[in-house]
Parts: C-alpha cells; structure tokens; sequence
C-alpha cells in the first residue's frame, strides 16, 4: 500500500501518541521530553511530505475510512492547498516553540508534562486542519479547546492561570458547541459531512431557509476561537501561560482556528450581505478595538496579546469583504502573523526570563545589554507596524487595496478606509512603544535581574523567522509566492484571480494610507502619556471580562436554585423523589389503560408446601423491616428470604438459578457479616413520624404496584421468543441446558458486558478498601467481648478436608454446565465459596501463604479469555464471540463436547472467583488493619501457650 | 399459585423500598437487596411458572420452562451480588471518611434519638478480656 493511501492520519495522530512519548521520556532525563517532541514534529513532518507536491498539481488527497456510517461520521483526512499551509505553520512553528521552551522552562517546570500539553495540542490543531469529515473536525476542535486550557493552565499555582484556563475554555468550548450545532444543520442540509461535498454546494447552501442559522452558528464558534468582539477578552487572560504557550496559541494555532475555518468555509458560506456585515462587522470592531488597547497595555504580553486581537480583526474582516482578492490577501496576512508575532511573543519571553519583568514603565534600554534580541525584536515589531521591505507591508497594502475597493460599494463605506487608517496608526504606535519603551530611552531601573542576551537557541528560532519575514517582504516573489497559491486554490476551490506581490505598485491611495499610518502612528507615540491620562478616565473600567463574570454569575445562581429546588442535599430526600415519581408514572400508566387489570390465562392451583414456604418468606421479609434496627437479627431474616426464592426457583424448573442464588446467598451474607463488623451496631431510633409515614405510604404503594402488575402479566397469554432458542440450542450452541447455551453463546457479549461490571465492581471495592482503617468494636452490642478463639480447631480441620472436594464439585458443574444446570457463574461462586472458608477458618495469613495467585490477575485472566474467545472467532471471519463446537470421544469418558464457548465460560468463571475472593479478602484485611495498634490478644495467647 | 407469587414479589418490594428511605446505611443495602429479590423474581415470572419442567434438552421433556428470562436473571443475580457488595464497601468507606454512617453523614438526624442499649445479658461474660477479630490472626498462635 502506498504512502498516500494513509499518512494523513498519521501526521494527525502521531503527536498524541508523542504527548505519552514526551511525558514518559521526562522520567529518564528533562531535556529528553523537549526533544522527543522535536522529534515527533520532524517525524510528522515527513509523514507529510510525500503528499506535499499533490495540492502544488492542483490535486486535493482524501483518505476515508467508515467510522460511524450511520451518523455520517467517517473517519476522513484531506489536503488540499489551505491544508497544506495550515499543517506546515503548525509544523514548522511548533518545531521552533519547541525549541525555545526547553531553554525558557525553569527547573521548577516539569518538562514532561509541557511537551505533553504541547503534543496532545498540536496534534488537535493538525486534526483540524486535516480533517475531511465535519464531525471529525468537530471533535479536533473541542480538543483544541481542552488542550489549550491545560497548556493555559500549566502553572497550575497561579491563580490567574487557573481563571485564564477556565475563561477560554468556557468560552471557546460554547462556541464548539454553537459549531457543532451549525455544522450538524449544514450536513443535514447538504446529505454529507464530507468537506468535498459540502464545499461544492455553496451555492444550495445560501439560498437554503436555514442558511442564517448555520451562518450564525458557525460564525459563534469562530468568533470565539478566534477572540473576535464581542468574545476578544479571554485572550488577554490567556496570557498567564508560560511565553511558549502563548507564542504558539496565538501565533499559529489556536486563535488561527477559527480563521482557518472562515477560510475553509469560504466558497460554502461567502458572498452573502449577511456574511458581509457579520463578519466584516466583527472584524472591523475586532481590528480597532484590538489596536486601540494595545497603546494601553504596560505588560509586553497584554500589547502582544491586543495587537493580535487586532491582526485577527483585520483577517477577519478581509474574509469579510467576501471577495476573493480579499481572501488572497487574509491567507497573505495569516502566513506574516504567524511569523511576525511568534517572534514577537519570543522575544517577550526572552526579556521575561533575562530581566524578570515585562512592565514596560520599568524596562529601558535594553539595547545595550542584548543587542541582537533588540534587532530581532526592531524587524518584527516593524513587519507588525507594516514598514516597506517587511511581510507585514505587502499584506497590509493588499488590505488596504480591499478597503479602498470596498470603500465605492455604498453609501456608508467611504468611512471604512478612515477607520482601518486609524486602527493603522495605532498599530504603528504600539509597535514604537514595543521597542522604544524597552529597548531605548536610558538606563533600565529596579529590574529584578541584570539583563543579559539569553542562550543562543533560545535566539535561533527567532532568527529563523525574523529572515523569513524580510525574505518575504523583498523577495515575495520566490519565497512565499508558490504556497500562498496554492493555499488561495485551495481556499477558493478553484483558480485564484490575479494578484501582484510586487513592493512597488506606484503612487496610489494604499501606499497613501500606509505613509499617514506611519507618520501620525510615530505622532501618536510621541503623545501616548497624555492620551494614557485620557484613556485611564474614560475606559480603564470598561472591561467585557465584567460582563462575562457577570453572566457567569447569574447563570450558576440560577442553576444552583433549581437544583437546590429538588435536592437539598440529602440522599433520602433525593430516593423520596425518585421512588415518588415512579411511583406516581407506574399509577398514571395503569390508570390510563382501559383493558382489564387482569388477564383470564388460567392460575395453577396452589399446593401446601409452596403455601408455606411463601409465607414463611413473607413473614421473614416483615420481620427484615420491623428488626432492621437490630442488624444482625436483621441479616438472618434476610438469609431465610434468599433460601426460600432458591427454594422457589428449584419448584419453577429453574434449576440454574437455584444454584446460582444459593451460592450467591452464601457469599452475600458473609459478605454483610463482614462488613457489619465495621458498622455502628446500633440505629438510632427514628421519631420523625411524618418521614416514617410517608415512606411507609410510598413503600405500600410499590408492592400494592408490583403486586398488580405481576398478576397482569401472569393471567396474560404470550407468545415467548424463546422458541428458537430452545430449537437451536443442541444444533447451533451444542449443548442440552438453554440456560448456559443463552449466556455464553447467544448472548455471549452480554455476559461478557457483565462479567465486566463485576470485575470493575471487584476492582472498585479493593480500591475503596485500600489503606482504610476504621475503628473496629471490641464489644458485641449487649457489651459482650468477642470470643478469643479465632480459628476453632475443628472448624478448621473441617474446612481443610472439605476444599478439595469443594473444587472437585465447583469443576464438576463447570463441566456439566452446557448440558445440565451448571456452568461457569455457578462454579465460580462454588469455587470462591470454597477460598473464602478457607480464609475465614484459618485466616489471612495462614491462607495467603498457601494460596499466593492474586486475584487481579485471575480477573484480567478472566476477561482477556472472554474477550479473546470473541477475537478469535473475528479473526476467522465470523462475528464476535461466534461459538463453534465438536465432539470427541475421550478414553475411559467417553463422548465428550468441546465448545469454543467452554473457553469464554472460563472467562466468565475466572472472573467471578476472582472479583468475589477480591472483595471478600479485602475487606477481611480492613479487619487486620483495623487492629493492628491494640492487638493485645496476641501476646496474651502467647502466654498460654508457654 | 400466580397470587402467591405476586403477593410475595409485592411484600418484597414493599419491604425493599421501606429500607431503601431509611437514612442509616445498613438497612439501605438490606433494602437495596429485597429490592434486587424482588426485581428478580418479577423478572423470572415473566417468562410465566411452569412446573417440574427445566430448559434441558430432552427428547422425553413434555415442555420447558422459558429459558431467557433464567439467563437474564443468572447474570442479574451475579451482578445484584456485585452491587450490594460494592454498596456495602461505600457504606464502610462512608463510615470511615464521615465518622458515621447515615446517608446523608450526619451523626444524629433531627428526627432520630440514640439507641438504648439493651438489658446485658450475663454479666458473667464480661470475664474474657481479649479482644479478636473475625479472621485476622493465623492459627499456628492458637496451637498448644
């Protein structure tokens, strides 16, 4: 099979296998996980080479698998031209981040469980864009979601990590939501969930009824990813992540989500006016907002983080603009932010860590100290104000172009060119600020450190982009020019227009712009003190994060009232409605149906002995509730009605349950004795005689309701299923006895779901019991001490002699077991019964010796064989669990059936005696636990016995 | 014989949801496990009661008993084991963490009063002054 046939979900998935790799390798060695990730990154890389040349002929790949058919959800990957530049920026960007965060990260950061985060998020990110299926996507983009709130998150000890982690999870986590919404109405819509369909059918889209909705559903999820007004707060917040996290998130990635799904949605969804004014609306708010606060901004990273706001704004609202020279220039400007604005957030780590503060009324000259991290920091802060002979001029020109072009569409849009100048000018001046406040302007003062130049790859992944953006912004031509083709062919799904990115387009009304941008940005600068004095009077309070804690808030309150309504944090208050309402649904059903309460099959008379033994169960059942404050009495009466429903099985010809309710019976009440030993031995009295009332009432109810409904049922006639069971079960199960012919072969995997549920139940309990102690009586409740004699000699002696012929029996109803009553449940029980006595007569220790298996592996065993049988038979072509069987004759025994289905009851039977021995021992180990500090017995038998 | 069946399925379930309300955790297993008896045996009457007549295939049989309500319950019997006994352990674990053992970890709810002690039977077994527990020591102590 070739390459192509599958690496893009390799190139996908391989960084969350290399999240486990890179945790793991920070056991051996720190650095080992930052270059594990490095190496999964390259690997990844070169998974997706060998497809790069494809979108470059024009030629988009899909790889598709069926998942879920039936949802249509497959399991689909797809590059085409926007993919490809996608997946190399989060490639190639997270390779250098990767880089830089090994020498950014302190000795007091686990390693291991950064490059994790970081790992588990690039591969989400990829999964996004490489996604071929909606739904698919989807799930990649809540795991952005998730991701990026453990990476915002990574100091956990800080408080305003923690609020920044849950602000943009909360927020872009409803915008998944309000997405998957959208994208759900857009498949149903289209008939498909594949990209290639639904791209295809824009033009059914836009005129569909529903196509506001999608719009506005879709739009939801990306204008929150995407920080765009009115969700752009959260990205400041955002910024307590370590520098890395940030230059990554909000470079390349994250933010680059949602702009990356306008981009993919353009041809569906563009070239509507309501597209036009929600998105070039946001993005025109978003833009001057972003650009405005960013001046404010004293924290290096709070600028960065408003000026990306502000980027975003205008990449937004060129997709806005809905032409498709505008969304040209939106991919150019995506590809010169990442570049520019990684450095940027590097360059502000690098300050962070050489000079402990990133206040920029304390940073200043800087020059001096770390001159080359100031030119780096000069190139791009320059590409970011839109200097000529840097990327950021190229794009901004373009955008400039579109906002002129839009300018002539009506009456109003003469004010767009005004506004974008003046959101320009403010970029340039908080791109001065950026290097004039920290790398000029005399002497730097109380800096926690001196500063100094950082080590030199902490430099090189800056250097690396700081000459991409000045090869783009002189040679656009042979540097950028082939891939943002081929990513505007694959934006546009068809052939790009014409475009120049040539730096000389002569004198004209962009290159106007960007000279008054320059020259009124500098002037801006030059009086940012006093406008800082207006700013803080008029709009230092103003702060959506207000509004968002506000409705955060509200929304808790309420939700708290209604559950506070129901459940007043009480579990009998909680049963009172749970047993009321079905109740009250079990008498509604009964009133609303006009048949007669009963049926007229006809009842079999009824014999003495079944007459007393009901009775005899009725009256243990009432002296259960009427000494259930004296518990042991209580747990005999209990006994009795397992006995008698045993009993009653064996009358109703079902022999099979009343082995297995015998044993279990056996193992219950040991069980309940055990535990009871723990337990307060007195219940207080209850004088609450409204609660005893009503429960008593409620409790009359249900039987009177259990009562009519079994009779209606069993003066009823029916037609059972159970006909082919009985006729398929020596032809097709191979074995006489239905009963275990239905569990471990018809319904072989609900067995097997329920051998699972035991397991876990065993699992749990020993996990519960872990390390417990409770204080443990030395009285009986008449203020009796507990005899001393442990282990009675006779008893022991008894026990001893009877387990091996209680394995013999356990085996013997194994064997048995698909021909008559019997079978693995059964014998499994038997079999525990039979350890269980033995560590209840002789003791943990003296048992644990002897028997040294433990009971976790004999539960896995169990599984693994049950789940194995069903593999195999998968393995040769049938469906799971597929039981066969054939009859050999043994010597001396004669005729013997063997069925692959006597394997799965292995399972079945291992898994039972494992799950029961575990919990029984475990909690019988609490016993020793419990007494370990007094064991004052001990001694004084030693005595004795000297 | 119907009747009988049903009133006992219903005296069961009477009983079970009776403890199930109760706010001390022992009697909410017990409860818990008639419930469980009664559930199962209302769900093995619905494959009707026959007598004398299991599902083993025999040429000689007259008729069976409905064979898939006994596997459902086989396996509903096992798992109720399960339940009450991972029940019974969080009761412990409850007991342990909140120092008492009503379900809702008060020590004394406002409608309950204390137990009395009852009358101490003979005094006379006060004498042994050990304390053991159920299983804990082996028994090479105990030999002479």
């Amino acid at each position: 099979m070739s390459l192509l046939a599958f690496n893009l979900p390799i190139v996908a998935l391989l960084p969350f296998a290399g999240a486990a790799l890179a945790a793991w390798a920070s056991k051996i060695n720190r650095v080992a996980s930052a270059w594990t990730a490095a190496a999964i990154t390259i690997l990844a890389l070169a998974f997706l080479a060998p497809s790069m040349h494809l979108p470059f002929q024009g030629e988009t790949l899909v790889q598709s698998w069926a998942w879920m058919p039936a949802i249509g959800l497959d399991f689909a990957f797809r590059l085409d031209g926007l993919a490809l530049l996608f997946a190399l920026l989060i490639l190639v960007i997270g390779l250098l981040i990767i880089i830089y965060a090994r020498y950014y990260l302190s000795n007091k950061d686990s390693m291991g469980r950064f490059y994790a985060y970081m790992m588990m998020f690039m591969g989400s990110m990829l999964g996004i864009v490489l996604s071929e299926n909606l739904i698919q996507l989807v799930v990649f983009w809540e795991l952005t979601s998730l991701s990026s709130f453990l990476l915002i998150s990574y100091w956990q000890h800080r408080k305003d990590a923690r609020h920044g982690a849950r602000m943009a999870l909360a927020i872009t986590g409803a915008g998944g939501l309000a997405l998957l919404g959208g994208v759900l109405i857009l498949g149903n819509i289209v008939g498909s969930y594949n990209l290639t369909d639904v791209l295809a059918a824009g033009d059914m889209i836009r005129a569909h009824e529903l196509y506001v909705p999608i719009l506005v559903l879709i739009l939801l999820g990306v204008f929150t990813k995407s920080a765009q007004f009115p969700f752009h707060f959260w990205l400041p917040h955002a910024m307590a992540a370590p520098t890395p996290v940030s230059a990554y998130l909000h470079s390349a990635t994250m933010v680059k989500a949602g702009i990356f799904l306008l981009a993919r949605f353009f041809p569906a969804l563009s070239g509507t006016p309501e597209w036009m004014w929600l998105v070039g609306g946001a993005g025109l708010i978003t833009f001057m907002i972003g650009a405005y606060t960013a001046l404010f901004k004293h924290d290096l990273k709070g600028l960065l983080a408003y000026s990306t706001i502000s980027h975003l704004g205008l990449i937004t609202l060129l997709f806005g603009f809905g032409t498709q020279l505008a969304a040209v220039a939106a991919l150019f400007h995506i590809i010169n932010h990442a570049t520019f604005k990684a450095s940027l957030f590097m360059v502000a780590g690098i300050i962070d860590h050489e000079t402990g503060s990133r206040d920029m009324r304390k940073l200043s000259g800087l020059m001096k100290y770390m001159p080359h991290t100031a030119i780096l920091a000069m190139v791009a802060a320059a590409a970011m104000a839109g200097v000529p002979l840097l990327n950021g001029f190229l794009s901004k020109e373009m955008f400039f172009e579109q906002a002129v072009f839009a300018a002539e569409t009506n009456a109003w849009a003469w004010l767009l060119p005004v506004l974008v100048t003046i959101a320009a000018i403010f970029s340039v001046a908080y791109s001065l600020r950026f290097i004039h406040d920290v790398f000029f302007g005399g002497e730097p003062k109380d800096l926690p450190k001196t500063p100094h130049e950082p080590p030199r790859f902490m430099k090189i992944p800056v250097d690396l982009l700081v000459v991409i953006c000045l090869a783009v912004g002189i040679i656009p031509m042979f540097t950028v020019a082939p891939i943002l083709a081929v990513a505007a062919a694959g934006t546009l799904q068809g052939v790009p227009p014409e475009y120049s990115l040539s730096i000389w387009h002569g004198f004209n009304l962009p290159l106007m712009m960007s000279i008054l941008a320059l020259i009124l940005g500098v002037g801006v600068y030059f009086i940012r003190h006093k406008l800082f004095a207006i700013h803080a009077k008029l709009f230092e309070r103003l702060d959506a994060r207000v509004v968002y804690h506000a409705i955060l808030n509200n929304t808790l309150a309420f939700a708290l009232k209604i559950t506070r309504g129901f459940d007043k944090g009480s579990l009998q208050n909680a049963a009172v409605w749970i047993i009321g309402a079905s109740v009250i649904a079990g008498a509604i059903g009964f009133m609303s149906s006009s048949a007669s309460l009963f049926g007229s099959r006809e009842m079999l008379p009824v014999d003495p002995v079944t007459l007393v033994a009901a009775v005899a169960l009725m009256i243990a059942t009432v002296m259960t509730v009427v000494w259930h404050a004296q518990r042991l009495v209580s747990l005999i009466t209990l006994g009795v009605i397992g006995l008698v429903i045993a009993l009653g099985f064996v009358k109703f010809s079902a022999p099979d349950l009343a082995l297995t309710q015998l044993s279990v019976e056996i193992v219950t009440i040991v069980l309940l004795l055990l535990a009871l030993y723990f337990l307060p031995q007195k219940t207080p009295k209850e004088i609450g005689r409204f609660r005893i009332g009503r429960d008593a009432v409620i409790a009359l109810l249900s039987g009177i309701g259990a009562t009519l409904l079994t009779l209606a049922v069993l003066t009823r006639d029916f037609a059972p299923i159970s006909e082919y069971f009985l006729e398929n079960s020596v032809p097709g199960g191979g074995g006489t006895n239905v009963v275990n012919v239905i569990l471990v072969d018809f319904r072989g995997i609900d067995t097997l779901g329920e051998i699972v549920v035991l397991a876990l139940a065993g699992l749990g309990i020993y996990a519960m019991l872990q390390g417990m102690k409770l204080p443990a009586p030395n009285k009986d409740i008449y203020g009796r001490f507990w005899d001393t004699d442990n282990h009675p000699v006779i008893m022991q002696t008894l026990t001893r002699l009877l387990l091996p012929l209680m394995l013999l029996v356990a085996v013997f109803i194994f064997l048995r077991g698909h021909n008559l009553p019997g079978g693995g449940f059964i014998a499994g029980l038997i079999a525990a019964v039979a350890i269980i006595v033995q560590y209840l007569s002789n003791g943990i220790a003296w048992t644990g010796e002897r028997l040294k298996t433990d009971m976790h592996w004999v539960i896995g065993f169990g599984l693994l064989i049950g789940t194995g049988t069903g593999i195999v038979s998968m393995m040769i072509g049938f469906p799971f669990l597929t039981s066969s069987f054939t009859y050999i004759t043994w010597p001396v025994v004669g005729k013997f059936e063997v069925a692959s289905a006597i394997a799965f009851d292995i399972g079945v039977f291992l898994v039972v005696v494992g799950a029961t021995v575990l919990s029984l021992v475990q909690l019988g180990r609490l016993s020793n636990a419990s007494h370990a500090p007094h064991q004052n017995s001990i001694p004084a038998k030693k005595q004795e016995a000297k | 014989m119907e009747l009988l069946i049903a009133l006992v399925i219903g005296v069961m379930t009477t009983a079970g949801v009776y403890l199930t309300l109760r706010a001390r955790t022992f009697p909410v297993v017990l409860g818990l496990t008639l419930l469980a008896y009664a559930v199962n045996v209302f769900l093995f009457t619905m494959g009707r009661l026959t007598i004398g007549q299991p599902a083993v295939i025999d040429a000689a049989a007259a008729g069976y008993g409905d064979p898939l309500p006994q596997a459902l319950v086989l396996t509903a019997i096992v798992i109720a084991f399960g339940m009450t006994a991972f029940l019974i352990v969080l009761a412990l674990k409850a007991r342990g963490e909140l120092g008492n053992d009503h379900v809702d970890g008060l020590h004394l709810a406002p409608d309950e009063v204390p137990y009395e002690k009852p009358e101490q039977i003979k005094p006379s077994q006060q004498t042994q002054v050990t304390e053991t527990t159920m299983n804990s020591q082996s028994n090479q102590e105990v030999k002479p």
